[in-house]
């Protein structure tokens, strides 16, 4: 996986996760909270886009609440925090948590932070699965036996 | 991306963009007045109040014209971070912003249409100083007569002269802004 890959894979899981979790796994990260502000945090809405069944062509599907922030730690790092819903302390500990992983904390904060919201994250995603699978109907056909 | 293409946006961008909207809009009501907005830190090429003008003006939906020896990569950086406005030519523009004789020629911008008058572009001039002195004006906006040290004088009385049509224009030294709508009359000082 190369950096970028990495690096948009823990920023999509710092956006879906949920603000508490973030926040509250994020409160031991105090000491580095000596950053300046590139961009403070504000909200605004974004076009979802989706697409039927993997082929179609895509359409708008509705708006979404975004917050985004930008921030700089005192060694030159950046980090850019864009997060679902309203919650300003959600989006700059996002950013925060991008731009400590670009530098040689990346390993501590990886399993402090990253690695209990994937755990959740698969939680999440094994419930809903579990209640899609209940849904499933197996279809067959009877021998007809008519020829 | 560089990352003084990062910095040097409003830190406070609620109240310094109503200041700065405040003042640009004070200007261009009354032609010949000079104001200072302040706030941003714009790369080196970008004069403070062309760069707060920009911040307070531009979003992704007007597009901007970078003229001559203004369209670097870290300026186009710095205005994608922070307003994230199309970069065009010349003539798709709403703003373009250059050095005079780096804007020129006028005709290649928009003059809006009767219908819509507005979609015209607005022209950021920037200049090595600005004062009160120079070419005189009258028009709306001014009581009795304005003066204002513009580069030049036949461009802009033909630009009046198209009136409703026709672009307006910013002019930005240091911290310092002024303007000249498409309304306002220009004579040349009388020779004494």
């Amino acid at each position: 996986m190369d950096d970028q890959t990495k690096r948009k894979n823990w920023l999509g899981l710092l956006a879906k996760s949920c603000p508490n979790t973030v926040n509250q796994l994020c409160k031991n990260l105090d000491e580095a909270r000596s950053y300046d502000w590139l961009r403070q945090p504000e909200v605004g809405g974004v076009m979802v886009r989706g697409r039927m069944g993997g082929t179609g062509s895509a359409f708008n599907m509705g708006e979404i609440t975004v917050t985004r922030c930008s921030l700089r730690l005192p060694d030159g790092v950046v980090g850019h925090g864009y997060v679902q819903g309203r919650d300003k302390t959600h989006a700059t500990n996002a950013a925060l948590v991008d731009a400590l992983m670009q530098t040689d904390r990346a390993d501590q904060i990886d399993s402090d932070v990253l690695q209990p919201l994937r755990q959740k994250r698969a939680q999440q995603q094994a419930a809903i699965q579990a209640r899609a699978n209940a849904t499933k109907v197996d279809f067959f056909t009877m021998v007809r036996g008519d020829d | 991306m560089e990352l003084s293409a990062l910095s040097g946006g409003f830190d406070n961008a609620a109240h310094q963009s109503a200041t700065a909207f405040r003042a640009i809009m004070n200007v261009m009501a009354r032609p010949g007045v000079i104001e200072t907005v302040t706030g941003a830190v714009p790369p080196k090429g970008l004069s403070i109040a062309a760069g707060s003008l920009l911040l307070t003006l531009c979003d992704p939906e007007t597009k901007l014209h970078l003229a001559g020896e203004l369209d670097t990569k870290i300026i186009r950086d710095w205005l994608s971070f922070h307003t994230g406005a199309p970069i065009v030519p010349a003539a798709q523009a709403d703003f373009a912003i250059g050095a005079w004789e780096d804007l020129m020629p006028l005709t290649q911008y928009a003059i809006g249409t009767d219908q819509y008058p507005d979609r015209a572009a607005t022209l950021i001039v920037e200049l090595p100083a600005l004062t009160q002195s120079g070419v005189t004006l009258t028009g709306p906006g001014i009581q009795t007569s304005a003066a204002l040290s513009l580069p030049a004088i036949e461009p802009f009385r033909l630009n009046a002269a198209l009136f409703p049509l026709g672009c307006d224009f910013f002019f930005t030294a240091g911290d310092q802004i002024a303007a000249l709508p498409r309304t306002t009359k220009l004579e040349s000082t009388p020779c004494m």
